[in-house]
């Protein structure tokens, strides 16, 4: 099913990169390294188990949608870094 | 670097260096990668684990013992406790050294070791067999080929989804955990504290580890079904700002732990699981450590034997004895977890009641054990089978 808009952000800052969201995610839609980390967005289902299993409460679910790309610098690294590895 | 190797090991964490360690001793050839730029750093874990356990696999070394423990203290919700004897003794790990350590046996055994190397995909041929991995090494992208695929890559695992097993956790199988390392706190050094109740840590328990003088690790893990209502991080604060107002606070971390059964499955197209990445964790307890070291070693010996033997449908064999050694164990663990977590406060209220009304000599775990019993009968056969074999 096709979904509008990303729903999921995680506050790339604050994110310990424990990778408690990437063992829940069913979609495989979490790409984590040693300090970045981005959702691919073309997998996501903001099914919001991430969300849910933060143990620092960074993942944000925006019922909403990311309109405008969030203004830290760092997310729009890790969203490019995602993509460009598949 | 060789140009291709029989086994790659994904992740250098206890279950990934024992696996590595395993596989090099069989003769096969062993690459190991770690995503971190360090083996053993940053540290996710609670860093308990029994001596008996850990002698199996090395002979214990002050320099990555924080702590030798000898009792538990069980605190009921209304603040009683109870301090069950132990058999053995246990230790507080330094991990970021112990890890070290495992990974230099590792090496020993002729493994090659590579840190900040991130394995983003998995190297198939045209007919979907999994004949390598693809890394990102210090930034550059490498493909390299192997025979078989050992993943150790954690909570986190993705590898062995990229081979078709379905590794995601049940969000009311994992645990969301957070962690503080404290210091200038008053902590008795010879217990391990586990707190219980809904005020601390609703379905889960709360630890306090001794760590060295005036210093413990203070963690707790509750399923995802709860912290969804409460995340662990304010269950922790809440704690520490009670508990320890004027700690100074060293590290904190957060984590996940699959307090699963082991997946459904752990072998599949030339790819192996062990450790967390498998939900290798006593799902009563939550540690991992041992169990995944166990996994780890199993797995490299059938590794190894698989690369002798030219027969990679050998891997099977790594699942029969998994669940023959520890797998079977884990399933009865699991019912017991499901009913503990089950205990309201009143029940665990009055379970520690009449643990403190058993004469000093029967105050075992499994005392504590029978007096739970009473008051949820339907664990009793699940603990039978575990007493039985």
């Amino acid at each position: 099913m096709a979904k509008p808009f990303l729903m999921i952000h995680i506050r790339p800052g604050k994110c310990d990169y424990c990778g408690c969201c990437v063992g829940v995610c069913p979609e495989d839609a979490i790409e984590l390294q040693e300090s970045k980390i981005a959702v691919i967005e073309e997998r996501c289902t903001n099914c919001r188990k991430c969300v849910w299993a933060c143990p620092w409460e960074v993942i944000e679910f925006h019922r909403e949608g990311i309109k405008d790309l969030p203004k830290e610098i760092s997310a729009l690294d890790n969203l490019q870094f995602a993509h460009s590895l598949k | 670097m060789k140009t291709r190797y029989d086994i790659i090991v994904v992740g250098a964490g206890p279950a990934g260096s024992t696996a590595a360690r395993y596989a090099a001793a069989g003769g096969a050839s062993v690459l190991m990668l770690e995503k971190d730029r360090d083996v053993g750093y940053p540290v996710r874990c609670g860093e308990a684990v029994s001596h008996e356990g850990v002698i199996q696999f090395i002979q214990p070394d002050s320099k990555w013992i924080a702590a030798t423990v000898t009792k538990f203290r069980l605190v009921a919700p209304n603040g009683k406790s109870v301090v069950p004897r132990l058999d053995g003794i246990g230790y507080v790990l330094e991990r970021r050294i112990f890890d070290y350590e495992l990974a230099k046996l590792a090496a020993e055994e002729g493994v090659e070791v590579v840190t900040k190397a991130y394995v983003y995909d998995l190297l198939k041929n045209d007919d979907g067999v999994v004949v390598g991995i693809r890394a990102l090494i210090k930034d550059e992208k490498i493909d390299i080929p192997c025979k078989i695929v050992v993943a150790a890559d954690g909570v986190e695992s993705r590898v062995g989804k990229w081979a078709g097993i379905d590794t995601t956790c049940h969000i009311r199988d994992m645990e969301s955990c957070a962690q503080m390392t404290i210091s200038g706190i008053n902590v008795e050094q010879d217990v391990l504290d586990f707190y219980f109740g809904d005020d601390v840590s609703p379905g889960g328990y709360l630890w306090v580890f001794p760590k060295g003088k005036n210093t413990a690790n203070v963690g707790l893990g509750l399923s995802v079904e709860e912290a969804k209502k409460k995340s662990a991080i304010k269950f922790l604060r809440e704690f520490i700002e009670k508990k320890f107002p004027n700690a100074a606070i060293l590290t904190h971390i957060a984590g996940g732990v699959p307090c699963a059964k082991t997946c459904d499955r752990i072998v599949a197209n030339n790819v192996i699981l062990v450790g967390d990445a498998a939900h290798q964790v006593n799902p009563v307890s939550g540690g991992g450590i041992i169990s995944g070291m166990i996994g780890g070693m199993i797995g490299g010996q059938v590794a190894a034997e698989a690369i002798t033997k030219k027969d990679l449908s050998h891997l099977t064999e790594y699942e029969k004895r998994w669940q023959k050694r520890l797998g079977w164990r884990h399933e009865v663990f699991y019912n017991i977890k499901e009913a503990i977590a089950s205990f309201s406060d009143d029940t665990l209220n009055s379970i520690c009641d009449s643990a403190l009304k058993l004469p000093e000599e029967k105050r075992t775990l499994g005392g504590i054990f029978r007096a739970a019993l009473w008051n949820k009968p339907s664990m009793l056969m699940e603990v039978a089978k575990v007493f039985v074999s």
